[in-house]
């Protein structure tokens, strides 16, 4: 992975080999080992996986929100080429909410219940600008409207229970706002949300993406979400990242059989719905070779030793850590023709 | 065996009263399920659907008497009541509503409900496999051993080991207490499960699996079901039928193949359209519902939707674009709601004769109605609103702009198949053909 793009301007976010671990009276507990991914401007990179997989540690370790001890944090997490994990706390203050903000699963409990919404968008407006009162409220106000709060000026006064799921949830992205940030981090944010409300907040999150030029930086276990605004996608399992690749290659292509196994959790996907046998891994005694090898229908006795098989390319900037795609290894054996027929068809009318 | 259907619910309402003041009056009542009528036949996966705040839980609970419906029947012709008939009367023997003490008890180990929550519907303290053996006990089993093995057994029927009668719920993830938590609901052998939103908490993978265990068991169990769920996708994999929820009413029901294919009421093709849809390439014609559900202590008049509806019905004398006619309804509600600021219009505006372009842009609404009627009365409610006089607006719109969906509560319109839809727009198509057959 190189440092740099064409231009020789350092990518929005580059995230290297970033591990984190807590120390557990088990003994080290490895939550994210070793993952590498980048997010450029104006794209939307999501996570995947089921939880525990370890995407949001990986999110939170990357903007240092995780209280360090008793977390490990190792590896690069570069904004802008500017390392996060080695800068000094008020530089790393300084960038955390004006240039990258973080929306979180559940608005409930982002918010303090005793201060009235527009209150707590003033103090995030505070907290980076040394701005008047008025001034403050003013902005507040246009971004609440931003955000699709109907007749914000009045609600500005309310309470956040006196606000339903979706429009916490609308003020949450309004606070993240805030700054202009030009990353946006979203742990899960239509997660808790009605179907009807998360297809509004999903809207609402493309065109604040058109209109502030964000990266986005999406972790969701919800692959129709992914399908409609991911441009690539990092699939990950236990720590690890299993696949990476664009929209089309993951989802009509999937090479991986965690992500083979994913797609077929789809209700309506394939014959028959399933979900993957067995379960995660124990974080502190992960399995040698390939994590998803107990699970795994197509592994054989080399899967099970050594480390993780390195990421190698299945086609273009598609690539799969599964030894069936390194050289000496058929890909057939793990190619899933009926997930590819199933969604290819739409694609190529044949 | 007879072909009744083993649930039938009759025009069910559940309204929770409002009580203020000193003497504790009521002032009102918010009208959580207002009037639903369904059967369950034998085998059968009911599905209810609908957003949050729709009145599906209520119904499941109003359902089962965990709560005491307000009015309406629920008729149970499961545990051997099969065959019973109205008394002279007009009452029937099998009206769950109107169950005593004993006829409760026994009808509540017929039937079984399942929570969302599989973390807080467990008792900390007492081990799973005494938790599901609890069951038995209250219900008469003494012998210790044979709840034992009973419980043994069924554990392993939802996939989990014999060993871990003995644990404690903390050890089991969120997937394996679901399982632990049908176990429980299967092991008096109810002959109907109400499920609600038993996957809603659960991971993409281990949400596949228990609807695929759910789906197993009812066939191994020949149970029938009442799923709720407030996901179509989720609906799909496990109904027979469904029945569509919006503000305390079922607006739509039918067969699930036929629903998803040819949705009648426009809330249900709304519902449709947000499912996100698992494939990039996807060109979904995305029907945005604006707010949320409407406040069921005032429900909008006539068909309840219409406040929101995408298709809601124009005046004969008016020929608008839908979006527009849409747009003047939802401005004519905004304005009701007085969700209006004129102060911030005035300054977007800049210069005060730009207030009126402001406010058009501002709610969607286009710079010239095509009918010229209509754009005269919009201009006349836009001069009020310049004036400082919104309610005065509200007023003119309210008197101008009505639309025939809020006047009439919809009747149900057969589509064939048991499919029915309450919208306005299928009985008026009843109405203007009706003279073209005679």
């Amino acid at each position: 992975m190189s440092g740099t793009d064409e231009r020789g301007e350092p990518p929005l976010l580059e995230v290297e080999n970033l591990r984190t671990s807590f120390s557990t009276e088990a003994g080290e507990l490895v939550a994210v080992d070793g993952v590498d991914f980048t997010v450029e401007d104006g794209e939307t990179v999501c996570i995947v996986g089921e939880s525990g997989s370890g995407k949001t540690v990986a999110t939170e370790s990357i903007t240092r929100l995780l209280r360090s001890p008793p977390a490990t944090i190792t590896g690069e997490a570069r904004y802008r080429g500017q390392d996060l994990l080695t800068m000094p706390k008020k530089e790393l203050r300084s960038i955390r909410g004006a240039n990258i903000a973080h929306i979180f699963q559940n608005p409930q409990e982002a918010m303090n219940h005793c201060f009235t919404v527009g209150w707590q968008i003033v103090e995030a407006i505070h907290a980076h600008e040394d701005v008047p009162k008025a001034e403050a409220r003013e902005r507040a106000v246009d971004l609440m409207d931003r955000v699709g709060i109907a007749n914000a000026s009045s609600r500005f006064d309310d309470y956040p229970h006196e606000f339903s799921g979706g429009q916490k949830q609308r003020v949450m992205i309004a606070m993240a706002l805030v700054g202009n940030p030009d990353l946006l981090i979203a742990d899960e944010p239509t997660t808790a949300l009605d179907v009807t409300v998360q297809a509004q907040i999903l809207d609402l999150l493309n065109d604040l993406q058109e209109d502030y030029g964000m990266g986005v930086l999406l972790v969701t276990h919800d692959l129709g979400v992914v399908a409609q605004i991911a441009d690539r996608i990092v699939v990950m399992y236990a720590g690890k990242v299993m696949e990476r690749g664009d929209v089309y290659d993951i989802f009509e292509r999937p090479a991986h059989p965690y992500t083979q196994a994913l797609m077929r959790c789809l209700p309506g996907k394939g014959d028959d719905t399933r979900g993957i046998a067995g379960s995660l891994p124990d974080p502190t005694d992960p399995p040698d070779g390939c994590r998803f090898a107990p699970r795994c229908e197509h592994a054989i006795g080399e899967c099970e030793i050594g480390d993780q098989p390195e990421e190698v390319p299945v086609a273009g900037d598609h690539e799969a850590a599964c030894l069936f795609y390194q050289q000496g290894y058929s890909t057939e054996t793990v190619r899933d023709r009926s997930l590819e027929g199933d969604t290819a068809r739409g694609a190529s009318d044949d | 065996m007879t072909d009744e259907p083993i649930l039938q619910v009759r025009d069910l309402k559940k309204h929770y009263p409002i009580r203020k003041g000193l003497l504790n009056r009521q002032v009102g009542a918010a009208k959580a399920v207002d009037g639903i009528s369904f059967d369950i036949e034998r085998g059968e996966t009911v599905g209810l659907v609908g957003e949050s705040g729709c009145g599906k839980s209520t119904a499941a609970t109003s359902i089962v008497r965990l709560e005491d419906p307000t009015s309406g029947e629920v008729i149970f012709n499961g545990g051997g009541r099969a065959g019973a008939t109205r008394d002279e009367n007009g009452y029937h023997p099998n009206d769950v509503t109107r169950f005593d003490k004993q006829e409760l008890k026994a009808f509540r180990r017929d039937v079984q409900m399942v929570f969302q929550d599989p973390s807080s519907s467990f008792d900390p303290r007492m081990t799973v496999g005494g938790s599901v053996a609890e069951m038995l006990l209250v219900h008469g089993m003494t012998d210790k051993h044979r709840r034992r093995a009973i419980v043994e057994d069924l554990l392993e029927r939802v996939g989990l080991s014999a060993e871990d009668y003995d644990r404690y719920p903390h050890e089991f993830s969120g997937g394996q207490k679901q399982r632990i938590a049908l176990a429980r609901a299967l092991v008096l052998n109810p002959e109907l499960v109400v499920a609600d939103e038993p996957v809603s908490a659960l991971d993409i993978s281990i949400k596949a699996e228990i609807l695929g265990l759910i789906n197993d068991l009812q066939k191994e169990f020949g149970l029938s079901l009442l799923f709720i769920s407030h996901d179509m996708s989720v609906i799909r994999s496990v109904c027979d039928r469904v029945a569509v929820m919006y503000l305390g009413e079922i607006v739509e029901i039918g067969d699930t193949d036929e629903i998803f294919a040819n949705p009648q009421h426009p809330y249900t093709e709304a519902l449709l359209s947000s499912i996100p849809e698992p494939d990039p390439r996807a060109t979904r014609e995305q029907i945005e519902l604006t707010g949320t559900v409407p406040d069921p202590v005032n429900p909008p008049s006539g068909c309840r939707f219409h406040t929101r509806c995408h298709k809601v019905v124009q005046p004969d004398d008016l020929d608008l674009e839908q979006s527009v006619w849409r747009a003047l309804i939802t401005f004519r509600y905004q304005l009701r709601a007085d969700d209006i600021d004129v102060e911030k219009i005035r300054e977007n505006a800049g210069a005060e004769g730009a207030v009126r372009e402001e406010i058009r842009t501002e709610f969607d609404l286009p710079q010239r109605v095509d009918d010229p009627g209509a754009e005269e009365t919009l201009e006349r409610a836009l001069d009020r609103i310049v004036d400082d006089d919104v309610e005065g607006a509200a007023e003119l719109l309210d008197a101008e702009f009505t639309t025939p969906c809020e006047q009439t509560h919809p009747d149900y319109t057969e589509h064939g198949d048991g499919h029915i839809s309450a919208c306005i727009r299928h009985s008026e198509q009843v109405r203007s053909e009706a003279p073209a057959d005679d």
